[in-house]
């Protein structure tokens, strides 16, 4: 009983200290004039939620969001913020201060439509979870999962992926060959 | 059993976090950081989802939750291609002067 509470005071810790992060992050994403510094501030944030999926038993998802996202989805975004070059923009400078007040309001409204819609829905059910085995949310779990009940899902996302990767080197090499066009108009007549 | 905070708490860090990334959405201008304000929804959807997952000991929301990151990832793919390739054409990175395609 003593060590199950002290347990639970660690995961508590753990907890308000990721979520603390991972909140605080978020809105430092949104309001950094700088969009280098919005990038940092959003590894962090991905940071923060790897622990809280550690939290939630879903180990494996934790690694892949470090790995896919931490590290190769940001790297492209930080390579692409660099390749733009430096452009600061003062969070608020968009226009009237109406649609400020407006994206404010908008926000502040899904989020209580959120709340009020799971407390409405869920509200009495959520204070105990079910039970899990220790092999829930291991590489091998998700694995037969995938293999065997989802297999549908993971060939499509094959599909998306293939699709995506086509559309990047299409957007990049249309706008060489029209670069290329306008330099040498008279080759591309000829 | 689940240790610490109960399921409500995890849903209710995912929604702040999914009004932050639609509050970035709206107001501002930069196409980067709406992409990254993109990433912030699309980021507290998967915490919500692997926290119904845990609740319910079901794993079809963290399979779920794989999905998603895929599809963020073919999503941030086309959207850097596309700022690239307006930085390319020398337009304005910015989303309120992009309005070539306005009938």
């Amino acid at each position: 009983m003593l060590a199950i509470s002290a347990g639970g005071v660690i995961v508590w810790i753990v907890w308000v200290a990721a979520g603390f992060a991972c909140l605080a992050s978020g809105l430092a994403v949104v309001s950094f004039t700088n969009p280098f510094f919005s990038a940092l501030a959003l590894i962090g944030n991905l940071a923060s939620l790897a622990v809280l999926y550690l939290l939630l038993s879903a180990e494996f998802v934790s690694a892949a969001q470090v790995l896919v996202y931490a590290g190769a989805v940001m790297v492209m975004f930080l390579f692409v913020t660099a390749y733009v070059g430096p452009r600061r923009e003062p969070p608020w400078r968009s226009g009237p201060s109406w649609q400020a007040l407006a994206a404010v309001l908008a926000a502040g409204a899904i989020f209580v439509e959120i709340i009020v819609a799971i407390g409405l829905k869920a509200g009495g059910r959520l204070q105990e979870s079910a039970h899990v085995g220790g092999d829930f949310g291991t590489p091998a779990w998700i694995g037969r999962l995938f293999l065997t009940d989802h297999l549908l899902a993971f060939e499509i996302t094959s599909i998306v992926l293939l699709v995506a990767a086509v559309g990047g080197v299409i957007l990049g090499s249309h706008t060489r060959r029209a670069g290329a066009g306008r330099h040498e108009p008279e080759g591309a007549a000829g | 059993m689940l240790l610490g905070p109960s399921i409500a708490w995890y849903l209710g860090i995912a929604a702040f976090l999914f009004a932050t990334g639609v509050f970035g959405v709206l107001v501002r201008r930069n196409p980067l950081i709406v992409l990254l304000s993109l990433e912030i929804m699309l980021n507290g959807g998967n915490l919500a989802l692997i926290a119904f997952s845990r609740h319910a000991g079901n794993g079809a929301g963290q399979i779920f939750a794989l999905t998603v990151m895929a599809v963020a990832a073919a999503e941030v793919c086309v959207g850097l291609g596309l700022i690239v390739a307006l930085h390319r054409r020398r337009l304005a990175l910015d989303v309120d002067e992009l309005s070539e395609l306005r009938g």
